[in-house]
């Protein structure tokens, strides 16, 4: 494999007596797209705050790009490349759609560009029609989309999404899972995902996480035969 | 050698002023995390109902240790129902009305009484220790502030109603489930440190007479000794007030009560920086 | 507001161009929190410490110097200076919301207590004796740059701060409407997010609440030219309140809520104070719980939001 985009070493984290995050290698390639599963708990969120930089971890590392990000600031490790969508959505509740965007891309583009990129994400993400609109009134599928618009408007080289088909209608998921796919053609993304439609329309390489370690990674039909993962979600304790 | 025990005193002294002033916010921030401005004005009532009070003919120590608590109490409960009640939950809006409400006390007593000076003699009189006389007064305020840490702690601990009291503001819905009426509870509390607050007062007023705009002055410091104790009431107030009394009285000593009170400052900056959520956030953590 | 500013001095005697010039002063300091607090979300109960600073620092230079331009500089200067030192212990400390008030707020009562004691000939910088609660009397007034024996007269003073007052308007204005502006409104809104995006938000805070600290300074040298007078009142309780009601009763996040609500407190303590009725901390007290028990949001924004509701119901009943 070419130089992986993004790896963990050994990454873990404690809080008092809790391990969250045991252990975890992760690698992915460039413009690779991975799932993340588990059940509730198993440290999926807990991570990616981890790779955002919003938790420090107590061992362990992360590479990106080859250069050692561990313990950066959140807004460096940004900077660097990293994008996020949260799983409680982190929005400007007073501000519109297209001054999200505009603040997203306005950061590494000139203020000509950063209205250009602007139109060119409403354009992509179908927000055309809401751009004016404040974005505390929307519902709660379109502030799904304004995020992942925002997120990808600072055009991150990786995108993590944290349950970005929560509380959607069929329709939405499916427009959701199309936009996924478009995004996977220049950007790499980790997807943690409950919605098993949703995976299933997406997944390539799927990483089950279990009570803070990965448990399997695998292609999605395996893990659907997998008997460990199925146990876990059943809630019997199978593997450590 | 004397100067060594006056010294020890005098920060006995500071400390045991800082627990004074601060032991009511504690209750209030601590248990309700409602920051009461009007704070500094509960002291200054709790100096006028003495005051008031003695003059009258009632007994020096009655006025203080009885009349005082009581009527800033009542006060306190009074404000609980009309105004924070209103904006539990508001941390912001809470102190803006409580700040209102400090200017609303400011004006009514400044109408009642004027702006002059109003006091009262320190009773006990002063013992010598060596060169020195020290006031008997102020050590008995010492046993006293010592005496009100012990008080809460047992109470807390101990008590039924301290249970009640600790169990409804971690949880006031289970609580209310258990047969508790939260509304009363936050009533009591809030009376409680407002009394705790006048009796503050009124202990206060022999040594530095009251004004109505004497709240200013001990405002600053019961709200940095608070923040910076934590949300443990006791250890909280009792370490911040231990700590800033002693770097507050020492630096007076060695150059000017200037310096003292910008050391203070400084000190609790400092600590704010290293420990943002006060001294009982990471130690002592989980006491009372 | 430029007809306004233009016009009074022809219209308006001495004492009334006096009393509108100092209005205009307040409401410069008005603005400083304005956009620290409506715009930045950062509670600042202390703003009268940069104030006071300001005035203070004028106030001992020009009396040293016997020249106003490097006063009002150093006026500006000083304050900026130790917001951006208290900044940085707060904001890269990440101190929230209600530590922030209750520090701020201790800042300028510390101050107040500090200066209050400077009574004594001891308490000097260079020449200028301090003097404690009885203040700095006799202050040198702003002079022409260069030219100490020519002192502006009332009517200059007053085309000066209501200059001074369009352009700390416009300034903010164009401020907030830049990237680094949206920025700053946009970690008001959520601060998480702008860091997400790669923002530096612990520097965006210190830059804006360094700047209202210089806007508050400058006020102060205002204050200071204004009364010839300075006195360790500048950092009390009171002021800092008073800055506080202003902006709450304007309304927060507007530009022009402070004025507007600086300018009708002003005019408010003014025929209060003339009258023996009833104590001005008692009304003043009545008048901010009543804001902040009914009209939370202080007047601009609830006529905004009265006369839009007004506009759609009305668009309702046409259609």
């Amino acid at each position: 494999m070419t130089e992986p985009i993004l790896q963990t070493v050994g990454l873990s984290i404690r809080f008092g007596g809790v391990e969250a995050v045991r252990g975890v290698n992760l690698c992915l390639a460039e413009r690779e797209l991975r799932c993340l599963i588990g059940p509730n708990g198993a440290g999926k969120s807990t991570l990616f705050k981890l790779l955002t930089g919003q938790l420090q971890p107590t061992a362990g590392r992360i590479v990106f790009h080859g250069e050692d990000i561990t313990g950066d600031h959140t807004h460096a490790i940004a900077r660097r490349g990293i994008g996020i969508k949260t799983q409680v959505p982190n929005l400007f509740d007073g501000l519109t759609v297209r001054e999200h965007l505009w603040l997203a891309a306005r950061r590494t583009n000139s203020r000509a560009r950063a209205d250009a990129v602007t139109d060119e994400i409403l354009e992509r993400v179908g927000l055309g029609a809401q751009a004016g609109a404040v974005v505390g009134r929307l519902s709660h599928g379109l502030r799904q989309w304004v995020e992942l618009g925002t997120v990808l408007a600072g055009n991150p080289e990786l995108i993590l999404l944290d349950e970005p088909a929560a509380g959607m209608t069929h329709d939405e998921v499916a427009r959701t899972a199309e936009l996924v796919r478009e995004i996977n053609r220049t950007h790499a993304l980790i997807v943690v995902e409950h919605d098993m439609q949703f995976v299933r329309m997406i997944a390539r390489t799927v990483t089950v996480m279990h009570q803070g370690a990965v448990l399997v990674e695998d292609t999605m039909d395996q893990i659907l035969k997998n008997s460990a993962v199925r146990d876990i979600y059943l809630g019997k304790h199978g593997g450590a | 050698m004397d100067l060594a025990a006056v010294l020890a005193l005098e920060i006995l002294n500071g400390i045991a002023s800082l627990v004074l002033i601060s032991v009511g916010l504690a209750i209030v921030f601590g248990m309700m995390r409602v920051i009461n401005l009007a704070h500094g004005e509960f002291l200054m009532l709790g100096g006028y109902a003495a005051i008031v009070a003695t003059n009258h003919g009632v007994n020096i120590w009655i006025a203080i240790l009885v009349v005082a608590p009581i009527v800033v109490g009542i006060i306190g409960v009074i404000a609980e129902r009309l105004i924070i009640r209103v904006l539990y939950g508001r941390m912001i809006d809470t102190l803006l009305a409580t700040w209102g409400l400090s200017l609303f006390f400011v004006g009514l007593v400044t109408t009642i009484f004027g702006n002059t000076v109003a006091g009262i003699g320190a009773p006990l009189g002063s013992v010598a220790v060596g060169r020195y006389s020290i006031s008997l007064y102020r050590l008995v305020l010492v046993a006293i502030a010592a005496a009100m840490l012990a008080a809460i702690y047992v109470v807390l601990r101990t008590t039924r109603l301290g249970l009640i009291a600790r169990g409804t503001m971690e949880n006031p819905n289970m609580a209310a489930a258990l047969g508790v009426s939260p509304p009363r509870v936050y009533a009591a509390t809030f009376g409680v440190g407002a009394a705790l607050t006048g009796l503050a007062g009124g202990l206060l007023a022999p040594i530095s007479g009251v004004l109505p705009t004497v709240g200013a002055a001990y405002v600053a410091k019961a709200f940095i000794t608070v923040i910076s104790g934590g949300t443990a009431i006791m250890a909280g107030t009792a370490s911040a007030a231990s700590l800033f009394g002693t770097v507050n009285q020492l630096l007076t000593y060695l150059t000017t009560p200037i310096i003292g009170e910008a050391g203070l400052l400084a000190a609790a900056i400092l600590l704010l920086r290293v420990l943002p959520h006060g001294i009982t956030g990471k130690l002592f953590r989980g006491s009372l | 507001m430029v007809a306004v500013g233009v016009g009074t001095p022809l219209v308006v005697d001495q004492f009334g161009l006096l009393q509108l010039t100092v209005f205009a002063s307040m409401c410069i300091l008005a603005l400083s929190l304005g956009v620290v607090w409506g715009y930045g979300g950062i509670l600042c109960f202390g703003q009268s410490a940069f104030f006071g600073l300001g005035a203070y620092s004028y106030a001992v230079t020009a009396v040293n110097l016997g020249e106003s331009t490097l006063a009002i500089v150093l006026a500006i200067v000083l304050p900026a200076v130790f917001a951006a030192l208290l900044g940085y212990f707060m904001f890269y400390g990440r101190l929230s919301d209600v530590y922030l008030g209750v520090i701020t707020l201790s800042v300028t009562l510390i101050f107040f207590n500090l200066m209050n004691s400077t009574a004594g000939d001891a308490y000097r910088i260079g020449t200028a004796r301090l003097n404690g609660f009885n203040g700095m009397p006799s202050l040198p007034t702003f002079n022409v740059p260069g030219d100490p024996g020519r002192l502006l007269d009332p009517t200059e003073t007053f085309y000066l701060v209501m200059a001074l007052l369009l352009i700390v308007y416009v300034g903010l204005h164009a401020l907030l409407a830049s990237h680094f502006g949206r920025v700053v409104v946009a970690i008001r809104e959520n601060e998480t997010r702008c860091e997400l995006l790669g923002y530096d938000v612990r520097l965006h805070k210190l830059l804006i609440f360094t700047l209202g600290g210089a806007i508050a300074g400058l006020a102060g040298s205002l204050f200071a030219n204004w009364g010839a007078f300075v006195s360790p009142n500048v950092f009390s309780l009171t002021t800092t309140s008073q800055i506080i009601i202003w902006v709450i009763v304007g309304g927060l996040g507007t530009l022009v809520g402070p004025i507007i609500g600086c300018l009708l407190m002003q005019y408010l303590a003014t025929e209060l104070g003339t009258q023996q009725l009833a104590n001005t901390s008692l009304i003043f007290g009545i008048i901010f719980l009543a804001f902040v028990l009914l009209v939370p949001r202080g007047i601009v924004p609830s006529v905004t939001a009265l006369r839009g509701r007004l506009t759609a119901a009305r668009a309702r009943s046409s259609a």
